[in-house]
């Protein structure tokens, strides 16, 4: 009797602090809203958790989400996630978090959490012990290398990767199995960001930080929806605009959203004409002789590339810029091509318009801020666009100070610090790149390998990585940390080719996805703060979390899986670590090769302190605004700026053409087809959907018409609409005058549910140099289902 | 056993007695917003019907310019694949 009692009160006891903590999470979401829509409102009354209970003891991590890097405080009780509020010492957020952040740790707790490895036999997955299938994967690995050579196995993991999994992923498969197979996800989202940095500064990252919104006048959103992909920044954005009464917000896009509704303009463009509007600002920039002379003269040299590059969709493409020095006439006469008037033709952007943005950037007592993420990085000439974008700053000087700064967002909580800082692409090391003799050396040393083993030839970039695996180049590929079987262009192509009889696919994951559904093995993996890591969010800050609360199950993370597969392989020497620091020592191996005053990273013992330290790190100081020697420790010319990352110590402004997207509409495909994200659901939504707030709010994809298209179809709100491609079609419900507005002529369709494969219609179409993909462009037509 | 809530705004010059109405029904925490005409609402019903009856109950609060939904939550209803 007594036992079934205490059960019971103990059921009883759970109930009350499951509610309990529902009506937080009900609380926390109502008080984000307010904060959304009324900046520096206070909910002064509000009791906090901590005082009420006493039983929540609360730790520090950056949000798993997206790339912002919020830093959150996760409330443990029992053993168990059960709460989050802002962590008000994170200058990110100071406090602030949206809602996917509020209701993060509920992804951890999903009914259907993956806790035991999987292994296919004879067609079915059937549950093995964890170490039996770190036996297969070592023996597949090695057995694939010995019959088909180094190249025929490969890792795919994401920005979602720890720094430490990416490290660890990095050393294994370029330093020991001697392969560049090792590429990321983020080659799908932010690759033209880093091409873009790279070829007008030398290197990669902002050279600004958060703290110049606090600065600037002028916000200008570049194909950009922050009011629902980077929230927290969005409400920093407009709580500047109520505080000072100089902000203004300018929405440049081709599809009305929320920022658009919150912005005080908004300013629409065909697609792809982006290009032909920022030569358009620049040409009126010289025009009126709006150019910062001093800073121009200083700093800055000019350059054309190759045009006509082509577009990447067939095997095997290749294509190499060169750059050819030419004079400030030279770039002037090239833009007599763009005069507002000839754009307005091209991008249906009124030529006053233009020349409103060109005034804005022009205007020397204006600090500009311009914010950009996926419109333009995915996109097939993403390199060019970027480097357009800095040709605006550059001309007016307006770059590397307290708010003026061209600021490229992330959108995956590690794309910058694994992808980008790590160097999980094909041709990167974790400091240079593989093509290079020195960086090749120092990894070797580092990594104490020998240096052969590190090839200097880069292999397969994502889409060619997949085509690959179609081909049977590659017949061995380990994912982690992501879902290309949605995710993926074209994704019909790279589907059936994993499916192939002799490939074998390795998948760490935290749910069942489409991707497990591929796999010959899952893996289990840790999630989140089941694990300790780092992150790096887009500001150059690097976040460390400790663990705290225990994985389910045999669930490993994913830098000890790679580490007991490493060591099955006979490369103890080189993964020695204990479970008990091993993420110490990574860090502290790692660190090495970004020793310096240009990207020297905090050590471990300060990163655990603190809720994130930016880089350069030097000093113990962080450094603010790179290339601008009151706040950074690199720059050493004597000159009020150094852009030190070029061989002529400047930055590069670029002649770039505007050129046509791969696919337009035509009279059989007339519609455009725009894919993207939404608020509540993070990137497949393998997690988000699994949070019940999150999923009920919006529980499936639809297609956003333009009112008068779908009255010319007659759909209604809901009624299902077919979408066709060259490459498929997938049948989903309308949605018209929702959250987002497309304009006429233009479909656009969320990615994050499985049940809507959108991903089939597009067009594995890339930037030929940042070799990105383009999910904001093809054709399609649509019937009424 | 569904968990709601709202943003709620008063009519003109109508907050503090928008607070005292909303306190005074059952399932309902209220708390108003410190420099603004907005009180944050929370409902916690034990069931459908008590839900219904309160969702009656809140029409016809006279104070009450309008509701917004922020959350909602039952525990009948479990995502997955």
């Amino acid at each position: 009797m007594t036992t079934t009692n205490n059960q019971g009160d103990n059921e009883v006891t759970m109930k009350l602090n499951r509610r309990r903590f529902i009506r937080h999470a009900a609380t926390s979401s109502a008080i984000a809203t307010a904060g959304a829509l009324f900046p520096g409102i206070s909910f002064g009354s509000w009791p906090q958790l901590a005082n009420n209970s006493g039983l929540v003891s609360w730790q520090k991590a950056p949000c798993r989400f997206c790339g912002t890097g919020c830093g959150v405080l996760i409330g443990v009780s029992d053993g168990r996630a059960v709460a989050v509020k802002g962590d008000p010492n994170c200058s990110v957020n100071k406090g602030l978090c949206c809602m996917k952040g509020y209701h993060s740790v509920q992804a951890l707790y999903g009914k259907d959490r993956l806790t035991t490895a999987q292994v296919r036999k004879n067609g079915t997955l059937v549950e093995v012990p964890i170490q039996e299938a770190l036996d297969l994967i070592a023996d597949k690995l090695k057995t694939t290398r010995e019959l088909h050579g180094k190249d025929s196995v490969a890792i795919y993991g994401s920005g979602q990767w720890t720094i430490p999994d990416g490290y660890v992923a990095s050393k294994l498969f370029k330093g020991c199995l001697g392969t560049n197979n090792v590429e990321a996800n983020a080659r799908l989202c932010m690759a033209s960001a880093v091409t873009g940095f790279m070829t007008s500064f030398g290197l990669d990252e902002p050279m600004g930080c958060y703290e110049d919104m606090d600065h600037a006048n002028i916000f200008v959103t570049w194909g950009n929806n922050m009011a629902e992909m980077h929230p927290v920044l969005f409400s920093r954005m407009l709580a500047n605009r109520k505080r000072r009464t100089n902000v203004r917000i300018i929405d440049f896009a081709t599809r009305s959203t929320r920022t658009s509704q919150a912005a005080d303009k908004s300013i629409l463009f065909k697609p792809q004409t982006d290009l032909a509007v920022a030569n358009a600002i620049c040409y009126e920039i010289i025009n009126r002789d709006w150019v910062n002379w001093d800073f121009v003269n200083q700093h800055v040299s000019f350059h054309r590339g190759k045009t006509d590059i082509g577009y990447g969709t067939e095997d095997h493409f290749a294509f190499k810029d060169q750059a050819e020095a030419i004079s400030f006439e030279e770039y002037s006469r090239f833009l007599e091509d763009y005069t507002p008037e000839k754009v307005e033709k091209i991008s249906g952007v009124a030529a006053k318009d233009i020349k409103y943005l060109a005034a804005l950037y022009g205007d020397p007592a204006l600090k500009v801020t311009s914010f950009w993420c996926m419109g333009m990085n995915q996109h097939t000439r993403g390199t060019w666009i970027n480097n357009l974008v800095y040709n605006i700053h550059l001309l007016t000087g307006k770059i590397s100070t307290p708010g003026n700064s061209p600021f490229s967002l992330t959108g995956q909580p590690s794309a910058c610090g694994t992808v980008r800082e790590v160097g999980t692409l094909t041709h990167k090391l974790p400091h240079g790149v593989v093509m290079n003799q020195h960086h090749r050396e120092m990894a070797a040393g580092i990594w104490d390998v020998p240096l052969s083993n590190i090839d200097p030839k880069p292999s397969y970039h994502t889409v060619e990585m997949f085509r690959a695996l179609d081909r049977g180049d590659i017949k061995f590929i380990w994912i982690q940390v992501t879902n290309p079987m949605v995710t993926m262009p074209n994704l019909r192509r790279y589907r059936d080719g994993g499916l192939k009889g002799d490939r074998f696919v390795v998948v760490s994951d935290v749910y069942p996805t489409p991707t497990t559904d591929i796999a010959d093995v899952i893996l289990p993996a840790a999630m989140w703060v089941e694990q300790e890591g780092m992150f790096g969010n887009s500001e150059r800050r690097t976040q460390h979390f400790a663990q705290i609360v225990d994985p389910p199950g045999e669930a490993m993370s994913d830098t000890w899986q790679i580490i007991e597969v490493a060591r099955r392989l006979g490369f103890e020497q080189q993964f020695p670590w204990s479970k008990e620091d091993y993420i110490e020592k990574i860090w502290e191996e790692y660190r090495r090769f970004h020793a310096g005053p240009k990207h020297e990273m905090a050590p471990y013992s300060v990163l655990r302190e603190r809720s994130g330290v930016q880089w350069p790190y030097v000093n113990g100081r962080e450094t603010r605004w790179r290339f601008n020697p009151k706040y950074d420790p690199a720059c050493s010319n004597g000159k009020d700026f150094d852009f030190y990352g070029k061989k002529d110590n400047r930055a590069w402004i670029w002649a770039r053409p505007y050129e046509p997207a791969a696919e337009s509409p035509d009279n059989t495909y007339n519609f455009w087809l725009n894919t993207g994200r939404v608020i509540e659901h993070w990137h497949t939504g393998s997690m988000t959907r699994r949070i019940p707030v999150l999923h009920n709010a919006v529980p499936a994809a639809y297609v956003e018409l333009h009112p008068e298209d779908a009255a010319e179809l007659g759909v209604v709100n809901g009624e299902m609409v077919k979408i066709i491609s060259r490459r498929g079609e997938v049948t989903m419900p309308a949605q018209i005058q929702g959250r987002g507005v497309p304009v006429r002529g233009m479909v656009f369709v969320p990615f994050f549910d499985e049940s809507y494969l959108i991903n089939e219609l597009t067009l594995d179409a890339f930037c030929p140099i940042s070799k990105q993909p383009d999910y904001k462009k093809c054709a399609v037509r649509l019937e009424k289902a | 056993m569904p968990v709601f809530s709202y943003l709620a705004t008063p009519k003109r010059g109508a907050k503090t007695t928008l607070c005292v109405d909303l306190a005074a029904l059952p399932y309902c925490e209220v708390i108003p917003a410190d420099n603004q005409d907005l009180v944050v609402l929370i409902t916690d019903t034990p069931d459908e019907t008590k839900e219904k009856e309160l969702q009656k109950r809140l029409k016809s609060v006279q104070s009450l310019q309008s509701l917004s939904l922020t959350f909602g939550y039952d525990d009948h209803e479990q995502p997955g694949r």
